[in-house]
């Protein structure tokens, strides 16, 4: 398939896949045994100028946009999504600075995120706040010239590795969802400090980590746009960094495909390849063309974001929903069609399908964003009447 | 720092292929890449720009088409580059080409440090790095692995040796070549491809480096390359047979008593 992309474009992807087949296939099993957070990949990427692709080319980035992110993100994938949610939760927490940031904290913050010198985070998740964000109990009272959080936060990514985080805080309890704030915490503000690093199923390679805010004392111009915008700022953050899950979908969905289709050619059963039963290329076939529609879907929704339109949310659900069913249902397929090969470490596939999970369920579960792609048709189809 | 980083455009060794007949190399259709070893030379001077600052210039010597390497070492960093390229360079053994080289590093103003990977790996003469030293009076390390100190008129490096590994001073200008151990090869970077899209590498023939006909390429050379071929498969074979354990001994013991191994005391 050919998507039309730019000469530009050509070149982020052929750079990433270079960067994926050359430095990250090596080590990626490695890094998965291990729990080992890639910072010398990282350091690659750095170099590579890649964590540089979304900011404005002003505070020293590329200024790519959103179709940009999903092509970088899908090849780097496409070796191993515990190195792109690394990569891509720095992008992140630079979105609410990118976002709402003031010209002073754009200053300041962007250019070490896009030079990768700092990694960024998004932290909203707690403990009794998942899905229900508006329950977060993290709190900031404003004291003079500083504000002062208490709270913890759960399941961050790069948490621990990362120097500049974006957070949500409570600033007025009264005013339920309307007063949640956006603020920007460094590594090493008093008060700040990092909980345990969880250990889990997949993308084990990232880090995911508790913070904790123990009268965590910060000046008060690291408050994100006003106060009581904390969940505009966190939706339009997702609203744009959706997609940029999908293209992880495609990525190792492809990437398990790729794996699937050259065992199928080499195995032989009843002294014939695989690929020759019936049964198995039709799951192949089936496993090609989801890939492909999921891809489809991302780019068009990719572009659809970086045209300026404002009512994205719907479609950056989509963009998130459908790919990352994809990616779960073709990586398990992956796995069957190696059998028992693909059930053993020896083969990529398994940690593929350990590392797809999570994409149904991190930055929105698929069941949210079906209730985003609910609401809107309800009002779509309420207009007028 | 001024560095020159010398690079030499190969044909990739993954798709080289002889021509049966006449046993030369066939580079029609071959993709041509960076030498390998020259990327490491290239890693060693990007690492020390990062440490010192300064200046990166790639220099190479081949056809027209040798301008697409100083394009790829533009997208990985380095700031300027200069094509010696001329009919009259053609067929040069080391000696000439060390001739060029060192017209091309005065013909860019010199340099504080010129780095050069071992060898390349279509001639494995790893000769061109200490000649191009010797031609400009320069002082030399090769096969460094590591660049311990890069002081602006001196460098402590380490160069590799059979047996581990010695510390050594350099003064500069001087110049290194440089083993993988140096550091493996960064990617390129976004900027550094954009730049290189729109880059042309600047171009010098023999009259601008103010070279006669009879100092480089065929007619500046000392050696030719007479006649290539591929050795046969020669000498006596012997079979050992037995059990794997039994044979295995018999090898030992045969390859002692040739003093191919040394048994220590």
């Amino acid at each position: 398939m050919d998507y039309f992309l730019s000469e530009d474009q050509l070149m982020i992807r052929d750079l990433c896949r270079q960067i994926a087949e050359e430095r990250i296939k090596p080590v990626r099993a490695e890094l998965d045994e291990q729990e080992r957070f890639p910072r010398e990949l990282m350091k690659a990427l750095a170099q590579a100028d890649l964590f540089g692709l979304i900011i404005p080319e002003q505070y020293g980035g590329l200024g790519g946009g959103c179709l940009e992110n999903c092509i970088a993100v899908e090849e780097l994938s496409r070796a191993c999504v515990g190195v792109s949610t690394t990569f891509a939760a720095s992008f992140l927490g630079a979105y609410p600075i990118i976002l709402f940031g003031n010209e002073e904290q754009k200053a300041k913050y962007l250019p070490i995120i896009a030079s990768g010198e700092q990694l960024a985070a998004f932290a909203l998740t707690e403990s009794a706040a998942g899905s229900d964000a508006g329950a977060i109990q993290t709190q900031a009272r404003r004291e003079g010239d500083e504000y002062v959080i208490n709270g913890s936060k759960q399941w961050i990514t790069n948490g621990g590795e990362a120097g500049i985080y974006s957070v949500i805080a409570i600033t007025d309890r009264s005013k339920g969802a309307r007063g949640a704030s956006a603020f920007i915490v460094e590594e090493g503000d008093p008060g700040f400090s990092v909980g345990k690093k969880e250990i889990k199923l997949g993308i084990r390679a990232s880090a995911t980590a508790e913070l904790i805010f123990n009268e965590c004392r910060i000046p008060a111009d690291r408050l994100l746009a006003k106060e009581g915008m904390g969940f505009v700022v966190a939706m339009r953050t997702f609203d744009k960094s959706r997609p940029g899950v999908g293209a992880q979908a495609v990525g190792v969905a492809q990437g398990a495909l790729d794996e699937a289709a050259a065992f199928a050619r080499t195995r032989k059963q009843f002294d014939k390849p695989i690929i020759t039963f019936q049964a198995v290329a039709h799951m192949l076939a089936d496993m090609a063309t989801k890939v492909e529609a999921a891809r489809a879907l991302v780019y068009s929704v990719a572009r659809f974001v970086d045209s300026g339109a404002k009512d994205i949310s719907k479609a950056s659900a989509m963009a998130k929903l459908f790919p990352t069913d994809i990616a779960m249902e073709v990586t398990t397929n992956a796995v069957q069609v190696l059998g028992g090969h693909g059930y053993m470490r020896d083969y990529p596939v398994e940690k593929m399908m350990r590392d797809a999970k999570i994409l149904q369920i991190y930055e929105g579960t698929n069941q949210i964003q079906r209730n985003v792609i609910g609401q809107e048709l309800n009002k779509e189809y309420g207009r007028g009447k | 720092m001024k560095i020159i980083v010398c690079l030499k455009q190969v044909p990739d060794t993954a798709s080289v292929k002889l021509d049966p007949v006449t046993h030369t190399l066939k580079r029609e259709g071959v993709a041509a890449v960076i030498n390998p070893f020259d990327l490491f030379a290239l890693e060693a001077a990007l690492q020390l720009r990062e440490r010192v600052g300064g200046q990166i210039l790639a220099l190479t010597m081949g056809p027209p088409q040798a301008a697409e390497i100083l394009r790829e070492a533009i997208g990985y960093g380095v700031d300027d580059g200069l094509l010696l390229s001329d009919r009259a360079f053609a067929g040069a053994d080391t000696w000439a080409t060390t001739a060029a080289l060192a017209a091309g590093v005065r013909h860019l103003g010199g340099a504080d440090l010129i780095v050069c990977g071992k060898q390349a790996v279509d001639g494995d003469t790893a000769q061109v790095g200490p000649g191009l030293a010797m031609r400009l009076g320069l002082p030399q390390v090769a096969f460094v692995k590591a660049i311990r100190e890069a002081a602006a008129d001196h460098l402590v490096v380490e160069r590799q040796m059979d047996d581990g590994y010695d510390v050594v001073s350099l003064p500069l200008p001087g110049l290194i070549t440089v083993v993988r151990e140096i550091g493996e090869p960064r990617p390129p970077s976004l900027k550094g491809k954009m730049r290189a899209k729109k880059y042309e590498a600047p171009v010098a023939g023999a009259a601008a480096l103010g070279l006669g006909e009879d100092q480089v390429g065929l007619r500046g050379s000392f050696t030719q390359v007479v006649e290539v071929f591929a050795p046969g498969a020669a000498g006596r074979r012997e079979m050992i047979p037995g059990p794997a354990e039994a044979a295995g001994r018999a090898v030992i013991d045969r390859l002692v008593a040739d003093k191919v191994i040394l048994l220590g005391s």
